[in-house]
Formats: C-alpha cells, structure tokens, sequence
C-alpha cells in the first residue's frame, strides 16, 4: 500500500515537473535586448530615413531585440562621439564608424574582434563574401576587427551637357591625368572681364583632402602608409609629384578652383552649373541622380601611371563592454543588413558599393545597374582600389597630411615642403608605435 | 559663522569648478597621457618642450592674438559709435537699436551658419554682392590670408550690439549740464567728446574691454562650424586647439598644457586690469 | 530716457549725414539675417537666386523640425536654462550677502577668489571639468551642462554691489522688529534687489541658451543634448548642404529667443544697461 503510495506520488510529482519545466523554459523574456549603434552621415540624401527603415524591418522580423541608431554627424564627429561613451563608460553596443578608425579603436580597447561570433559554415561563408578591397582596412593582426557597411570609392562624376558645348565627346570621360587636364582647359569658361564663370574640374579639400589626395598619389604610383600602420610616406617622389599635379591644376592650368573646396558643397556645385566635373564619393550618385537636373555621366577616376582610387566609408564595429546578448543582438543585425538582397538595396538607396560581389548578382540590383549604368563604376573601379590611409592615433597623423595639403593648395607652401613638413610631424606621432 | 555658511555653498562649487580644475590642470601638464593599459606618468616639462617645438601651436598663439586685435578695438569702436548715433535721436532709432543688438541675442552657432552661407564661394550672398560690383570671386573661408579675418567680421557682428547697450546706458546717465557748460565755453562736439565723455565711459570702456577680451579667448564655436580649425590651421583659435587636442585626439596631457597657456594670458589681463587700468579709469 | 536735450546734437546736414550712416549699418546690420530668413522661406531651388517673385513656403521648417528631435531639444534647453537660473538665485544671493554685510575673517582673500571666476571661466576649463564630470558620474546629463555655472561669480559681484547699497537703517530696522538675518534678507534685500534679479536673469538665460562647446563635449545623446549642439550635429557639413534647410533649422533653433526678445526688447535692453551701470 505504502508503496503504491509513494510511486504514485513520484510518477505524479513526475508529470508536473514534466508538464510546469518546460513552460518555465518557455517563458519568453519580456524585455527586448537594446542595442544601441551610432550612424554617421556624410552624404546627401534621406539617409537617416533609410536607416530607421532598415531598424524597423529588422525589428520586425526579431521581436526581441530593439534597434536604436543614433545619428552622430559627420564621422570625425561620430569618432568622437564612441570614444567619449567608452570613456565614460557607457559605450554603445556597435557603431558606423570609418573603417580607418580600426587602429584607433583597438588602441583605446575599445572594440572586439568579430572572430569569436563566426563559427558555422553559414558565417564563415558570409566573412568571406566581402570584397578583397574592403576587407583591408577591416582586419589586422590576423583578426577582422569591422564588416564594411557603407564602402565607396571616389568617382569622377562630369557634365554631359557641357562637354558637348565644349565639342568634347559627352561618352568619352577622361581616361588619363592628361586627358583630364586637357578636357578641363576647354571647360573652364570666362566672362568678359576674365571671372570664371565655370570652372573645368574640382576636387574637395576640406575636412579630409587625403582621401581624396590618396586618389591622385594612388594613381601615381605611391603609396602613403605600411599596413602594420605604423609608417607613413609623405615625402616620398610619387606622392609629391601627385601633390604637384593637383597644385598646378589650380595654378599653372587655371582650370581648379583656387583656395579651399568645400566638401559639402561640391555636389551643389555642379547642380548649379559652376563646375564641370567633380571628384567626390560614389555614395553621392543617388543624391546626383535625385538633383541633377542634367545629363551627367560617370567615370573612374583617370589614371596617372595607372587607375586607382582609396577605398572608404564606415565599417560596423562591435564595442566591447556589451552583454553577450546585446553583442549577439547585434551581430545579427549586423548580418541581416549585410545579405546580398540588403547590401543590393542599400547600394540602391544611396550609391555607396554594395559590399559583396552576390549583391551585384541579385535581381534587383542588377536591374537598377541596366536602368543606370554609372552605379557600377564604383564597382568596376575596385579592382584598382587600394586600401584608405590608416594608422595607429589616425586623426592625428591624417592630421598633419590634412595640414599639409591645405598649405600647399593655398599657396603657402610648396607640394615638397609641405609633405616634407607632414611626413616629420606623422614621424614624430607614429615613432612610439614602432617600439 | 554665519558669513561661512551662507558662503558655503556658493565657495564649494566655485571651488570645485573654477580653483579645482586650474590646479589640477597644473598637475595634469606634468604628466603624460594614460593610454589604454600604460597609466598616467610623471614627465617633468616634457609635455612644455613639445609644446615649444609645436608649431601649430605658436600658429594658434599668434592666430588668437591676431583676432583679438581684430576684433576687441574695432567692436568696441563700433559700438561707441552705434551709442552715439542711437543716442541722438535720429530718426528710427528704435529700430536701428534693434538692428544693432540682435546678433547679439542669436546663439554663435547660429550666426557662423548663417555666415557660412554668406561666405560660400560663388553663389553666397557676398559673392553676389561683390560679383555685381565687378569684383573677382574669393574664396573668404578657403584661403588662408581672409580666412581667420572672415571670423573677425563673424565675432564683430555678434558683439558689437551687445557693447553699444552699455555704452548707451552710459550716455543716457550723463548728466546735460556737462554739454551746457562746455557749450558755454565754446568747446566745439568733437572736443566735447575727446575731453569729457570719452573719459567719464572709462568704466564702461573698461567693463567691455574686459568682456571682449574673455570672449575673443572663451568663444570658438565659429571655428567649429565654418572652418574647423583650417586651412592649414589658419584659424585654429588656443581653445579650438584644446578641444581637438583634448577631444579629438584624446591626448588629455598636451591638452592640460596648452589650457595652462590659456590660464596664463587670462590670468596676466586680469592683472593688468586689477592694477594698472584702475588707476587710469575717471570715476564721477 | 534722455534727461533733457543735448546740446550737441547734430542738426540739419549733421544729422542728415549722421542719420543716413546710421541707417547704412544698420542696413548692413541687419543683412545677413534678413537673407537667412528669405532663404528659409522658399524653396531650395531660389536660395541662392534672389528674385521677388519666389514662391513662400513652410516646407523646410516642416522638413527640419522632422530631421532632427528639435523638440526634445528645446525641452533640454528650456530644463537648463530653468535649473541653472533657479540655482543661481539663491547661491548667487546668499553669497552676495554674505560679503555685502558680514564681517568674517578671509572675506576679502574670498572675494579676490570669486573674482576669478570672471575671467577663468568653466569654459576654458573643460578639460579638467569633463574629468571631475566624469567622477561625478555626470556625463551626458543635463545636470552635468550647468553644473559649473551655477556658482556665477558675475552674479555674485552684481548682487553685492546692489546689497551694498541697500540703506543700513532699513536692515536695522527689520532687526529691531526681531527678525534673523535670513528674513532681513528676504524682506529687505531681495524686493530692493528686483531690477538687478531681473537683469541677471536674462543674461544668465540668454548666455546658457547659446552656450555651445561645453555642452558639445559634455552631452552625448538626444536626451540631454541642448538646442544648441542638436543644430550643429544637424548641420554638419559632410552630408551636402541644403541650405534653405540649414537656414529653417537655425531659426527655428533661434526663434523663441528671438520672439521673446522682439516682444520685450525695452525689458531686455533697460536689464542689460542696468547690469552694466555701476
């Protein structure tokens, strides 16, 4: 009797623990996992609109996790702004940050590397689908520290009406540095008491001119920094000559605006038929193809003694003080957006290069490039894209180029001393590094 | 007592914010900066000789000291004579007086925007100004000679209202039996003005020099829209140094150092205003 | 208020001559404003092509104030102003007080230290006051923006000056009708004080109003960034200027200071003469 009693009562303690576990196991955890990303900007176009769109689609599909991108301004800004939250100890979860910034990051421990999260085949296959190009400023030390997001390169966009004003041939872009220069002396026009009321070619040079110095020294044969980070070469031949090039575009052509050229401004620039041709990111094209209100064309940049063209754009970061769940939250997010189908979109959205060679294969995509040929430029330039100038205390030693190619642009020193100048200061910081 | 107590309060956090940070700032030049897992460590003037071997920031020095000659005696000129002319009463005074004291209400970074757009190469408003007037294009913000004087134009809009209030306080509280009797003994507007107004706003002239002088070193917001520091550092301002020094290069040492420049040249006017200006100054 | 006519006032070609370049500058003046204010009124295609015939819209206002969270914004910057003003009331009038009409041992080494404050400001100090933030565990608050002001130095040296010329006899005469100095303070002093509260005030709104760097370092995200700083991350340049937006940004940014001050300019310009009169 007893013993009945006490096996009844085992297989009825039984039974509840087997029907009450799994619904405790089942109880879904109210509160959503927040992760956190600041988001820069720093081409036109409604792209905040477009990230909270990419955050509410994501949300949908993952009810547990919330999104919350937090525009930070432009990406010297928004490096700012992760480095004061590490500092402060409330860093956010990821982030959009240069992909030049990766030394830096690490340098301040204040990212982590995404290798521990890639262990099925399935995200081991989707590391690898990123474009070669990207990938370097991306990874170091054997470790690949950022997924690029919003990659460019600098294309040369160009004004089809005017170059058949000018009896050029509105489908033949300049191939060459030469090619360039001549082209732009017949697309400078002057009024009658010598002003310009159109000039041939502008290339920025405010903010940050190396990146789109590093197009001409590219182009020239140099390069500007070692991948470990810790060298620069200003002040070497090629990259001088490239300088020289650009200077006497504006004093020796008369073909380049004189003074600084603002970055922001260039687009509006050519909307307003000031300038012919312009070297600015391929993540303009949507804004160009939105304002421009004429028959624009684009090219890859020329090429001095060969093409070529500095990667850019931000990168996703993951910071490190997360919970395992945030940091989980956001890999996937990180993952979701970077699907061909996304990186197709996004490539669409705004012209910045979609990120993976299937993301070109998609229907969509491939759709928009046979209705607008010049998305693929950026594309088809990358086999000549080499990585962006980055080294360890970045901002500094971009700094000291920044200085120094202002300097020479304005006529205060010449292309030889300024980077002589530049490349003793970029010494100076970088020497610690080497020890 | 009851005197410390009501002080209390007050003395605590100036202490805090004010006497606190100066000293420890004085620590902080004395050391380098802590960088990821290497802490802080004593470096003697290390972080001094690189300031003296910084070039950019004798250029920051000479810049500020440029822009304050630009901009302290031509605002405070400027908005003597707005006193005078609102003072008498020309027609639509109030509104001029509205005109004038404006700008001064706008947040600086409001103003730099609006300039910003004004100074924009060909199409901003001055270039269509100066386009009509037959003149060559400039590039005002972009070229290294106009650039810091651009920011003098900017920093004089903005000021110059606010000090012509006080200087018309002043004149309103001058009492008309001065120009009566001057009048009287044939002294002609000019000499009226030379000898006995200009003197008797000595203590207004000295309250707006002592402001111009802490906003020519205090305000940087300009820089940080319209130039950023550039070109090639043309503008870069003692406080815009530390803040990029500081805040974006997170080298916290130097920038401790250079804000020890800072305290210097505050500390040295405020001096030189204690001592030797106050016994210049003509009260009533 | 002119006590009289001065004797020297330009007549005829004088004053014409006076008058016409008073109104140059002020036209002059008053430019750069007005050709914002056009701009934010029409369409981005007319912003740099001036012509009257241009259609009127409120599309960029609409536009700005959606691309960005302006009114959290303007609620922070409403919340620090209040704070900061309130906070400095009373420190600022306890301490004016204090060295107004108590004898203490140090009072005038204290007072020389006060006047530090005038001219080494919280501002060239932010070094230093982001790491004392930071230990405070103040960052990224609004708190943590008006912290440093709160013990205003100008304030207190305005407030002393006032209290300084309060008449004894009505202090004494408080005291006699038995009240603690705390009362004499508030029944004598503070009424007696009210224009120079007054002038106080609206330097120490409009000064907070605009302050910009400080909060710049100190503030991280949209809950307790201040109007200020929102316009200017708004803004930056990076992102291909439109410039009827920026201009619709920034005076929309501008416009309650602006409003308050076109409706009460003879308060703000009577306040800031006062402030400025020994």
């Amino acid at each position: 009797m007893l013993q009945r009693l006490i096996r009844n009562g085992f297989i009825a303690l039984f039974a509840i623990a087997g029907c009450v576990v799994p619904a405790l196991a089942q109880t879904p955890t109210t509160v959503p996992t927040e992760v956190s990303f600041y988001y820069p900007v720093a081409v036109g176009g409604p792209i905040t609109k477009i990230i909270d769109g990419l955050a509410a689609d994501f949300e949908k599909e993952n009810p547990g996790i919330k999104l919350k991108p937090i525009y930070s301004g432009s990406y010297q800004d928004s490096i700012t702004k992760a480095l004061t939250a590490v500092k402060s100890g409330e860093p956010p979860v990821a982030s959009i940050l240069l992909s030049t910034d990766m030394f830096t990051l690490i340098d301040e421990d204040a990212i982590q590397p995404f290798d521990e999260l890639v262990k099925t085949p399935e995200d081991k296959a989707w590391l690898k689908s990123f474009y070669p190009a990207f990938m370097e400023n991306s990874q170091t030390g054997g470790k690949t520290w950022g997924i690029p997001f919003q990659r460019s390169t600098i294309v040369l966009y160009y004004n089809k009406e005017m170059f058949k004003e000018a009896g050029l041939d509105p489908n033949r872009p300049p191939a060459t540095w030469k090619e360039m220069t001549e082209y732009a002396q017949k697309l400078t026009k002057r009024d009658a008491s010598g002003k310009v009321t159109q000039w041939g070619v502008q290339i920025p040079s405010s903010g940050f001119p190396y990146w789109l110095f590093q197009g001409l020294a590219i182009q020239n044969g140099g390069i500007l920094m070692n991948s470990a980070g810790t060298q620069t070469f200003y002040d070497k031949p090629e990259v001088i000559a490239a300088l020289q090039y650009w200077v006497d575009l504006v004093n020796k052509y008369k073909v380049h605006p004189e003074g600084i050229v603002e970055w922001g401004t260039t687009p509006k620039d050519f909307f307003e038929k000031k300038v012919a041709m312009v070297w600015t990111t391929t993540g303009n094209l949507t804004n160009f193809k939105t304002n421009a209100k004429m028959d624009f064309g684009v090219a890859m940049l020329p090429a001095g003694k060969q093409r070529g063209s500095p990667t850019g754009g931000g990168n996703f970061y993951l910071f490190k003080k997360s919970t395992p769940a945030q940091r989980d939250a956001a890999f996937k997010f990180i993952k979701w957006v970077t699907t061909p189908q996304r990186a197709a979109q996004w490539g669409i959205d705004t012209g910045y290069v979609a990120v993976r060679a299937d993301a070109w294969e998609t229907p969509a995509m491939k759709q928009y490039v046979a209705g607008f040929p010049p998305a693929a430029v950026a594309r088809d330039q990358l086999p000549y894209a080499k990585a962006e100038l980055s080294t360890h205390d970045n901002q500094r030693v971009t700094k000291a180029l920044n200085d120094g190619l202002q300097a020479a642009l304005t006529g205060t020193k010449t292309p030889e001393q300024a980077m002589k100048d530049a490349q003793v200061q970029s010494e100076r910081i970088l020497r610690t590094y080497r020890r | 007592m009851y005197g410390w107590l009501l002080l209390l309060p007050a003395m605590a956090l100036l202490a805090l914010f004010t006497h606190y940070p100066a000293l420890a700032n004085l620590w902080h030049s004395f050391q380098s900066t802590p960088k990821g897992d290497r802490p802080a460590a004593f470096v003697g003037l290390e972080n001094y000789q690189q300031l003296v071997e910084d070039p950019i920031f004798w250029q920051a020095l000479s810049n500020n000291f440029w822009y304050a000659l630009g901009t302290i005696p031509v605002s405070i000129a400027l908005a003597l004579l707005m006193a005078v002319w609102v003072n008498d009463r020309i027609p639509g005074r109030g509104i001029l007086r509205l005109a004038f004291f404006t700008p001064t209400i706008l947040p600086m970074i409001a103003v730099a925007n609006i300039w910003l757009f004004f100074y924009t190469p060909e199409y901003g408003l001055l270039e269509q100004f100066t386009g009509a007037l037959g003149m060559p294009s400039h590039n005002w913000l972009g070229s290294k000679n106009t650039a810091l004087g651009a920011l003098m134009v900017v920093t004089v809009w903005k000021e110059s209202g606010f000090f012509m209030i006080f200087y018309l306080a002043a004149l309103q509280s001058m009492s008309p039996h001065l120009a009566d009797a001057a009048a009287m003994e044939g002294a002609s507007r000019w000499y009226f003005f030379r000898r006995v107004t200009f003197p008797l706003l000595m203590p207004t002239t000295l309250f707006v020099l002592v402001n111009a002088v802490i906003n020519a070193f205090r305000l940087v917001d300009h820089v940080v829209v319209m130039t950023r520091g550039g070109p090639d550092n043309a503008t870069e301002l003692l406080l815009y140094y530390v803040y990029e020094i500081g805040f974006r290069f997170w080298d916290s040492a130097y920038a401790a150092t250079l804000t020890m420049v800072l305290l210097t040249i505050l500390g040295l006017v405020a001096l030189a205003q204690f001592f030797f200006l106050e016994r210049k100054v003509h009260y009533q | 208020m002119s006590a009289g006519i001065n004797v020297y006032e330009p007549r005829g070609v004088g004053r014409a001559l006076e008058t016409t370049g008073a109104w140059i500058l002020g036209v002059l003046w008053v430019l750069p404003l007005l050709y914002a204010f056009w701009t934010a009124f029409h369409p981005t295609e007319f912003s740099t092509h001036f012509s009257l015939s241009a259609p009127l819209t409120l599309a960029n206002f609409v536009t700005a104030w959606h691309a960005a969270p302006f009114a959290r914004y303007f609620l922070n910057t409403l919340l620090l102003v209040t704070m900061v003003l309130a906070a400095q009331l009373v420190l600022t009038t306890l301490a004016a007080y204090a060295f107004a009409r108590f004898e203490f041992p140090g009072r005038n080494a204290l007072f020389a230290l006060v006047l530090v404050q005038l001219m080494v400001m919280p501002d060239v100090l932010i070094v230093e006051n982001y790491r004392t933030m930071t230990m405070l565990g103040l960052k990224d608050t609004i708190t943590g923006i008006g912290l440093p002001y709160i013990a205003s130095a100008f304030g207190i040296f305005l407030l002393r000056q006032t209290f300084k010329g309060v008449p004894r006899e009505l202090d004494e005469a408080a005291r006699v009708e038995g009240c603690t100095p705390l009362q004499v303070l508030w029944k004598v002093y503070v009424p007696l004080a009210r224009p120079t509260y007054l002038a106080y005030a609206l330097v120490s709104v409009s000064y907070h109003w605009n302050n910009f760097l400080w909060p710049l370092i100190i503030t991280n995200s949209v809950e307790a960034r201040p109007v200020t700083v929102g316009l200017q991350v708004f803004s930056s340049t990076d992102q291909g200027i439109d410039w009827s937006i920026i201009t619709a940004a920034t005076l929309l940014s501008t416009a309650p200071l602006l409003i308050a001050f076109l409706l009460f300019q003879r308060q703000f310009v009577q306040s800031f003469m006062r402030a400025g009169i020994r």
